[in-house]
């Protein structure tokens, strides 16, 4: 036989094994994004089993098998059920889709146990965790979820008057003679910059102001010079920035530049951009309960609470952070999975690096949020 | 070989070139026409031949008795330029040029003004560009006098009379203290261009808030924020409000609604309330027990 046919051989052999291996001990949290768990689910002969085999059918959205599964589903109903996972009004999570999940026993007796389910949802800007503690009881030779239910509120039908001031914005037409006025971009400045080494990456932070009285939609793209004047990289904010800003309002803004070092680096020129958009200055968002919270994975928590009457789909949260001398030390920021309903707060956290945690003396924290039909 | 070609192109162009300074030796032509006049070129000789006038954006094809003169009625040239005019006969060629100069007399003018809106009180800040034109729209190179006046609801309006050069006037002015639309005008002539710039507040100055208990939270309120030339700073414009409390912080961004911001926070006994807008920092509250 040929060397060739020899291989040829192998190589089939190899792949029939892995085949075989791959669908009799799958791994259970990669099977909940394959689509192939159904098939696969494992008697709930143990509390971890029963847990798994609940992630597994939330991540098929196989919502009538996961509700049928629990021993407490009499407490609420199968809607509830779902809409505890993908949010009453649209939101991050009504279009997330389950990444992966970790089960971590916690306690077990005979016939009751703990368990940590790790839920890891992902979405368009990232993803984001959901850490279920459940307890898990023993109902004959199996065991069943008692799932802890957050509902979420609803709000009463009512009318909520609103009378912030919206900005509209009529454009030059094609057809206006060379020369005539066209409406003029907002003016923005960055009243503060500061580029720094974050191992092996270079960190450009800073914060833009919009010192116009028209709504404005900004960028900020940065490009490090080297000393000989050619540049080294050009980058922009993208979402570490909130894009729209009202009049007078400030925004912070992170640029990143992987694989280059700060003594590279001669001179950076930051280039801010605005351009005048329709806007609403409603819905006004209060960022409430704000607290730093240190340890090995520091971050900064708080609420947003919504005190306009629109439902914000999406909330984008970002920290500045500032040390003893004031100076901007760090930029981070975070998306708030859940819907924010007229003043009905909501928890966020953002993280924030563990060096940089303990230098912060005070923070600022703004939103950018998004509702529906329109972004501001 | 090669050489001995060169050498024998370099004489045809001479040769070419000293026929060709002969030739317009024998046309007679104005040095410069207005555009838009009417004008005529002699010739010399006799028989017909055909003369070609070539100019930017436009050929002029005229057969002509030679010994009469060719005529061009008014209008029939109007773009500014320099033209090559051929005269094709029966047996020779003659050839020459001219320039065709913008009208004395401005009729048209581009007014371009920047910026269409600025914070009030500015030196210099506005600026004005007019570009004249005569009515067949050639840059009108001439110095011309042209008028610019900026001119508002209130105070009195500013003017300028600057002299173009290469067909170009601009001037600087400066924004009113009251807000506003100003009007700005360049005038040249019968000719005029209008621009509305939008003067708007500038900073705040003196932001100051005032806190009352309203239940378990407190109302936060501004005075009506005004800049330093006291103009009502627009609607729309961010205040931040922040509250300092001991292990915590509660911040909110809120539109100036008629002049005002007001928003309500938590109530907390020690907290430090500020309030901010933009980069001007307003005064700072103590909320104590009791309040």
């Amino acid at each position: 036989m040929s060397t060739g046919r020899i291989l040829a051989v192998l190589l089939a052999a190899v792949t029939i094994a892995l085949i075989v291996g791959g669908t009799v001990w799958p791994i259970q949290s990669a099977s909940a994004t394959a689509g192939t768990g159904a098939r696969l689910l494992r008697p709930s002969s143990s509390p971890q089993a029963a847990v798994e085999n609940l992630a597994d059918e939330i991540g098929q959205q196989a919502w009538d098998n996961a509700y049928s599964s629990l021993a407490n589903k009499s407490e609420f109903t199968e809607l509830d059920f779902v809409r505890d996972l993908t949010g009453s009004y649209p939101s991050l999570r009504s279009h997330a889709s389950l990444d992966s999940f970790d089960v971590r026993p916690q306690h077990a007796s005979a016939d009751d146990a703990q368990v940590r389910l790790n839920l890891r949802w992902s979405t368009v800007v990232g993803t984001f965790p959901d850490t279920r503690n459940l307890q898990v009881t023993k109902a004959g030779d199996r065991w069943e979820v008692v799932w802890p239910l957050v509902r979420e509120p609803r709000v009463p039908p009512q009318v909520i008057p609103v009378n912030y001031l919206r900005w509209d914005v009529i454009y030059r037409g094609a057809e206006d003679d060379w020369g005539s006025q066209d409406v003029e971009s907002p003016h923005v400045r960055i009243v503060d910059m500061h580029p720094v080494d974050r191992g092996g990456r270079v960190v450009v932070m800073g914060e833009l102001l919009n010192e116009d009285v028209v709504p404005a939609f900004v960028t900020v793209k940065a490009t490090l010079l080297a000393k000989d004047g050619t540049a080294i990289a050009t980058e922009d904010s993208f979402d570490k920035i909130s894009h729209v800003l009202l009049p007078k309002q400030v925004t912070p803004f992170l640029i990143e530049f992987k694989n280059v070092a700060l003594s590279q680096v001669d001179s950076v020129h930051m280039q801010p951009s605005s351009t005048l958009i329709a806007a609403s200055a409603d819905p006004v968002v209060e960022i409430e309960d704000q607290h730093l919270n240190p340890g090995p994975q520091p971050s900064l928590s708080g609420k947003l609470r919504n005190q306009s009457g629109q439902v914000v789909n999406v909330a984008h949260v970002l920290g500045t952070f500032y040390d003893n001398s004031g100076q901007l030390i760090w930029v981070s920021d975070g998306y708030v999975e859940r819907a924010l309903l007229p003043d009905t707060p909501v928890s966020f956290a953002i993280s924030i690096p563990p060096d940089i945690a303990s230098q912060i003396k005070t923070e600022r924290v703004v939103t950018s949020t998004y509702s529906s039909s329109r972004f501001q | 070989m090669r050489s001995r070609l060169s050498i024998l192109f370099a004489s045809l162009i001479w040769i070419a070139s000293a026929q060709a300074v002969a030739q317009t030796n024998g046309l007679r032509l104005p040095k410069t026409i207005e555009a838009g006049t009417a004008f005529s070129i002699p010739s010399t000789g006799s028989g017909k031949a055909v003369l070609y006038i070539v100019g930017p954006g436009q050929v002029l094809r005229r057969e002509v008795q030679l010994g009469e003169p060719a005529a061009f009625a008014s209008g029939d040239l109007h773009n500014a330029g320099h033209y090559l005019i051929v005269l094709v006969g029966g047996s020779s060629t003659e050839n020459g040029a001219f320039d065709v100069t913008a009208a004395n007399q401005p009729a048209a003018l581009s007014f371009i003004a920047r910026p269409s809106r600025l914070p009030v009180d500015l030196h210099d800040g506005i600026s004005g560009v007019a570009y004249v034109f005569d009515r067949f729209q050639n840059l009108v190179l001439q110095p011309t006098q042209v008028s610019f006046q900026l001119s508002g609801a209130a105070g009195v309006p500013q003017m300028r009379t600057v002299l173009t050069r290469h067909g170009v006037a601009w001037t600087k002015m400066d924004s009113a203290s009251k807000e506003g639309a100003a009007q700005f005008e360049a005038r040249v002539g019968n000719a005029e261009g209008k621009r509305v710039i939008q003067q708007v507040p500038g900073d705040p100055c003196r932001l100051r808030m005032n806190a009352r208990a309203s239940g378990q939270r407190m109302t936060l309120e501004t005075e009506p924020v005004r800049d330093c030339a006291g103009n009502a700073v627009p609607d729309g414009t961010i205040v931040t409000f922040t509250e300092t409390y001991t292990g915590g912080e509660a911040t909110v961004d809120v539109p100036l609604k008629r002049g005002i911001a007001r928003t309500e926070m938590p109530a907390y006994n020690g907290a430090t309330l500020s309030v901010a807008t933009g980069v001007v920092l307003g005064n700072e509250i103590h909320w104590g027990k009791g309040q």
